[in-house]
């Protein structure tokens, strides 16, 4: 890692979050991809790749669940991890920061409605 | 009630992070409403240009507080632009050091050149922090107008700018975002209104061009920090740089004997390379930095933002102009431009850092009265090592002592955290451990320090 980096590195393969874990941790991408699955009975269903610019983990910041999903770096990937305490401090200050994770998470369930019309089409 | 409508003309006066902040957010939250505006924002300094000239003077840290808003607000601080991500910091007393990490050894923190470099530096070769924050505001389509603002005045209840070789402009609401250095300031004080400009004090900042190799070898990715028994000094911190290392000192009175007493003393020389001499700086400055806020920051169509308002007492003075620049682009899109509406919903979050301002002056007196007494700074040393060295304890000591020294948490959480009965309990512990007569003559913090 370059001395003027910031985050932290993970190598390909390396497991960020696990799936059953309790996260107090939301991770932004800030270099390379990193792939998102979920483990039923014994198999792993991928279920996006995310790269530089994206953030997973959210979910922790907002409900006191488990992680629901595993995230694995897809080559060498560099991450900043952002304390849930400090998040949701400034969102309790400045509720217009939550509005880009808002946004994003919008995105993903419009994906989602996407891919469940195709599967229900397919059947 | 007095409001920005669509093609709303604002001027900003100041393009250092509190202005830039100030336009990056008022463009991007009149877009998610659907709010067309004009920006102009008025800058006289070129922070391409090495040294003074293009340099906004200041320590250069973004907070680890701030470095992770940013990044949840999508604004990613590239590694052109940090000069060295730092993990750790380093507290030196004259009874011995500690290092103290982060809990994931991850580098949050981002040390910058707020310029382009110091004195001497090759042009362009720096990418500064302050034209990177510029560069965003203009992708936003603000309009940068170079040149020194000469006069500001009202015109039928709307400010008006005029700058040095132009025409002044009637502007719908004008935010001044200058530092308490500028010269700026003194064009409000016939300006007719309640504005009060914020108490200063001197810092001294210089930097040492000591090369990328010898300052990882000697300072490594650690913010190194002073607790001297120096009279007037309260604070002395050695920022770990590019090619460069800056120093800053915080105290009353600061002068070319305190600065001596403290580059020269074995704390400061045992951390830096044998050849390192401390008169051979390329580059050196004693700006004010506010401590004590403006009382009333704004009025009808104005809005003060960052130093010449309100700012953090001691640190993250960019973090405080984030919060200032953000609240104030929040109120004038969502809620208005007039004095009622900026009370309403600007003034608290200014009101909060001035009310957390009061519980750091407390600290850092109550510290600096520590400080004085060398079994209480063995003591302080002796109990942040210990946690150091079994990281499955309690960090209270250290978490303390990052949090007040990185400026990432509230003075009220450190506050907190430091009158906790565990804390105190094990703080009086160490002091008796400390004043015992028969105790060991080893030391933990010095054997820290030695490992």
């Amino acid at each position: 890692m370059k001395k003027s980096e910031l985050g932290k590195e993970f190598s390909d393969g390396k497991v960020i979050i696990k799936q059953g874990d309790v996260g107090d941790f939301m991770y932004e991408i800030l270099d390379g991809r990193v792939e998102v699955f979920q483990e039923r009975d014994g198999q792993e269903v991928q279920l996006a790749v995310l790269g530089k610019g994206d953030f997973f983990g959210e979910m922790a910041i907002f409900e006191r669940a488990k992680r629901s999903a595993t995230v694995r770096a897809r080559g060498q990937v560099r991450v900043l991890t952002v304390d849930k305490k400090i998040l949701l401090r400034r969102i309790s200050e400045d509720p217009s920061l939550a509005l880009r994770i808002l946004g994003r998470m919008s995105h993903r369930i419009r994906e989602m409605d996407d891919e469940l019309v195709r599967l229900r089409t397919l059947k | 009630m007095l409001h920005l409508d669509e093609n709303s003309r604002v001027a900003v006066i100041g393009a250092g992070p509190a202005g830039t902040f100030f336009s990056y957010f008022l463009f991007a939250m009149a877009e998610r409403v659907g709010l067309g505006v004009q920006l102009d924002i008025f800058e006289s300094r070129d922070f391409t240009i090495p040294g003074p000239a293009g340099c906004n003077m200041c320590g250069g840290i973004v907070s680890e507080s701030l470095v992770q808003t940013l990044a949840t607000e999508g604004i990613e601080l590239p590694s052109t632009v940090i000069q060295r991500g730092i993990d750790s910091y380093v507290l030196h007393m004259d009874v011995g050091s500690v290092k103290i990490e982060t809990p994931f050894q991850e580098k949050r923190i981002g040390a910058v050149h707020r310029g382009a470099g110091p004195l001497g530096s090759q042009e362009g070769r720096v990418n500064g922090f302050d034209a990177f924050l510029l560069q965003l505001a203009k992708d936003k389509k603000a309009n940068l107008v170079s040149g020194r603002v000469e006069e500001v005045r009202w015109k039928d209840d709307r400010p008006v700018v005029k700058v040095s070789g132009r025409e002044s402009r009637v502007y719908d609401l004008l935010v001044v975002a200058v530092g308490v250095n500028s010269a700026t300031l003194k064009l409000f004080e016939d300006l007719d209104i309640p504005y009060v400009p914020p108490e200063t004090t001197k810092t001294f900042i210089c930097e040492y061009a000591l090369g990328s190799e010898k300052i990882g070898n000697h300072l490594g990715s650690s913010m190194h920090t002073y607790l001297l028994n120096i009279p007037r000094l309260e604070f002395a911190a050695i920022i770990p740089k590019g090619e460069y290392a800056t120093v800053c000192m915080l105290g009353k009175r600061i002068d070319k004997d305190l600065v001596q007493s403290f580059l020269n003393s074995p704390e400061v020389i045992r951390c830096l390379p044998p050849d390192w001499n401390f008169q051979q700086h390329v580059c050196r400055c004693m700006p004010r930095i506010n401590i004590k806020g403006s009382a009333r920051p704004f009025a009808d169509r104005l809005i003060f933002v960052g130093d010449c308002g309100i700012s953090r007492l001691y640190k993250d003075g960019i973090g405080a102009a984030y919060k200032t620049a953000k609240a104030a682009a929040v109120t004038a899109v969502f809620t208005g431009i007039s004095k009622d509406a900026l009370r309403r919903r600007f003034w608290p979050a200014c009101r909060k850092l001035e009310r957390d301002n009061r519980i750091g002056k407390w600290i850092f007196s109550s510290v600096g009265i520590l400080q004085s007494f060398p079994f209480a700074r063995r003591a302080i040393l002796r109990m942040a090592a210990k946690e150091q060295q079994n990281k499955a304890m309690p960090q209270r000591m250290s978490t303390s002592l990052w949090d007040l020294f990185t400026g990432s948490a509230p003075y009220r959480d450190v506050l907190l955290r430091m009158a906790h009965p565990f804390f105190l309990s094990r703080l009086i512990g160490n002091i008796l451990i400390e004043l015992w007569p028969f105790r060991t003559k080893k030391r933990i913090g010095r054997r820290h320090e030695k490992e």
